[in-house]
């Protein structure tokens, strides 16, 4: 069963549509992966389907639910973390989560008893009655994910889920995110511009890019699908010409200034290519990765060092507050 | 019942932070002591209404220019919660947007209504020392003070609200402060009788709702009053309730 459709969803601001067309069907209980770059249009997709944001045209349907018709009740099966801090910093973690069990019309008990699970998943239990304002950012990040989680809602909507978090915090989090897509059986849709973390986490992910789907299907499959390993070239001048005359090479392209060569098994034809393309500089052999697989579909690459308005630019000015 | 527990969660948030940031009480405070010993002072010492001392004329005028300027304001903290996005998260939640706007309301009154009750307690003390023998604080006056400080309370944070979900910026703050508290403030009679105005005056003195409030205060609080008070509560009853209702709307309408 399909937990979400949608049908040709779109979004235009003035000049620009950020949203186009999209069609995408959510399987129930899976965790789904909407990657791309800055400015794709993955937030956008979500405050639509979250009901934050009406649409320009078409629809979507969450639960049976649909988005522009029923919004209440869409409210009612999703759970969403933003991508920018959304706790009251005056109040304290623990204050926080209570109001989201308020909010959420938990039962006093399942409140007192969710709230004591995910402070202690995200371990914030130690800190629990600090004002959020005394937190760090990742502490903050915790705290938000901490709350997003609390009401086990149908559809679980996380927006660069660990965005400006360590290492060891992102491991954690991932690990957690498994397992309630696991045994509560909650969907989970994950907008993320880092590619380990769609590789690692998503059974089936849509990469996007202009507001577009470029390309859809499980992380194994889409890098399958652009055909075996890739070789990496770095050279003065190199013979293109020898290089297209060999049968197994599926493709060459361009690459920051390099050329990759993509083709199945290239430990074995290693050798023969290095001798017809003339002196070369380096070569490296790899398996391919999201990043290429988006470097084949869109000619660029995704790049995960700056996020817009990054979380912590955002957090300082959430701190002037009142 | 969910919906009273999400109004409930929205009230203990905004009760919870005004108790917490100190700064905002003493402030709240503090500003009105100044009018009532400096202005009210200083204009005392010449002026008086109907053989009543301009300090303690003004008064009840002191009052609702703390309410004026709490409830105002306290619509605008909207806009900062859509700057981070607490907004958001409230308004994803599984509650009508009425409800969220009677929430903010009600966190709105309590905040503006600790304030106000800081200062009859001042006024007290004033009368028992002497300073405004005139002013007559009784539980009967100051219940009937309180209904209309309440009910004007909630016209105005609602006149907030609707500002807040409609700006964008924090910026629009201070055109706020000009172009509609002070006017709001100046043009209620809060700081001089109504009685005699010049026939321009009369006109923007009549339709601001904040005139009947001032005006009920001060009859059962000074015993001066231009209009009957049962008049001066259904004035300021009819005002809260077409902000509600205009709140309710713009609530509805808000977009993040």
């Amino acid at each position: 069963m399909n937990i979400i459709e949608t049908k040709n969803l779109t979004k235009k601001f003035e000049k620009m549509t950020a949203v186009d067309n999209l069609n995408l069907q959510i399987k129930e209980g899976e965790i789904f992966g909407l990657l791309g770059p800055n400015g794709a249009g993955k937030t956008t997709t979500l405050l639509m389907l979250v009901t934050l944001n009406p649409p320009t045209s078409g629809t979507a349907t969450i639960n049976g639910f649909d988005i522009v018709q029923q919004p209440d009740k869409v409210r009612k099966s999703i759970g969403i973390v933003f991508q920018d801090p959304s706790s009251d910093e005056i109040l304290t973690g623990y204050e926080n989560l209570k109001l989201h069990g308020w909010l959420y019309d938990m039962a006093d008990e399942l409140r007192e008893e969710r709230i004591k699970e995910v402070l202690h998943l995200v371990d914030l239990t130690d800190r629990k009655d600090d004002r959020v304002k005394k937190y760090s950012g990742g502490m903050r990040r915790r705290l938000e994910l901490a709350r997003g989680l609390m009401h086990h809602p149908k559809v679980l909507f996380l927006d660069e889920p660990t965005l400006g978090l360590d290492p060891q915090s992102r491991e954690h989090i991932w690990k957690y995110i498994e397992k309630l897509a696991k045994e509560k059986n909650i969907t989970i849709i994950i907008t993320t511009h880092y590619m380990d973390e769609a590789d690692k986490l998503c059974d089936r992910l849509a990469i996007i890019d202009k507001g577009k789907i470029v390309v859809l299907g499980s992380s194994e499959q889409l890098k399958k699908d652009i055909g075996g390993d890739i070789i990496r070239l770095k050279a003065q001048t190199l013979n293109l010409d020898a290089l297209k005359k060999l049968p197994y090479v599926k493709e060459i392209s361009p690459c920051d200034g390099e050329v990759c060569l993509t083709l199945e098994n290239a430990n074995i034809h290693l050798q023969e290519i290095v001798k017809v393309v003339g002196k070369i500089d380096s070569v490296e052999i790899r398996s391919p990765t999201l990043d290429d697989v988006f470097l084949h579909y869109t000619g660029r690459v995704i790049r995960a060092d700056t996020p817009e308005g990054s979380w912590a630019e955002k957090a300082m000015q959430a701190s002037t507050k009142k | 019942m969910s919906e009273l527990k999400g109004i409930y969660a929205l009230w203990y948030r905004e009760t919870k932070v005004f108790l917490r940031e100190r700064s905002r009480i003493i402030s709240s405070v503090v500003n009105p002591l100044l009018w009532l010993l400096i202005i009210g002072g200083g204009l005392g010492s010449a002026v008086s209404f109907s053989g009543i001392n301009y300090q303690t004329f003004i008064y009840p005028g002191i009052l609702i220019q703390t309410a004026l300027f709490s409830s105002v304001f306290f619509g605008v903290y909207i806009v900062w919660d859509k700057k981070i996005d607490f907004m958001k998260e409230v308004l994803v939640a599984p509650m009508r947007r009425t409800s969220i706007f009677v929430g903010k309301i009600l966190g709105g009154s309590t905040d503006t209504l600790i304030q106000v009750l800081i200062l009859f307690v001042i006024g007290f003390l004033f009368m028992i020392a002497g300073i405004m023998p005139d002013l007559n604080l009784t539980a009967f006056s100051v219940l009937v003070s309180l209904a209309f400080l309440l009910v004007t309370t909630v016209g105005l944070v609602s006149i907030g609200l609707i500002l807040g979900s409609q700006m964008e910026s924090p910026e629009g703050f201070q055109l706020i402060i000009s172009f509609l508290v002070f006017p709001l403030f100046f043009l209620s009679g809060a700081l001089f009788p109504i009685t005699n105005l010049p026939d321009w005056l009369a006109p923007f003195i009549f339709v601001n709702p904040v005139t009947y409030a001032v005006d009920g205060i001060r009859g059962v609080l000074l015993g001066i009053s231009r209009f009957d008070l049962l008049f001066d509560f259904t004035m300021v009853c009819l005002f809260a309730m077409i902000m509600i209702f205009i709140g309710t709307y713009a609530f509805k309408k808000m977009k993040i």
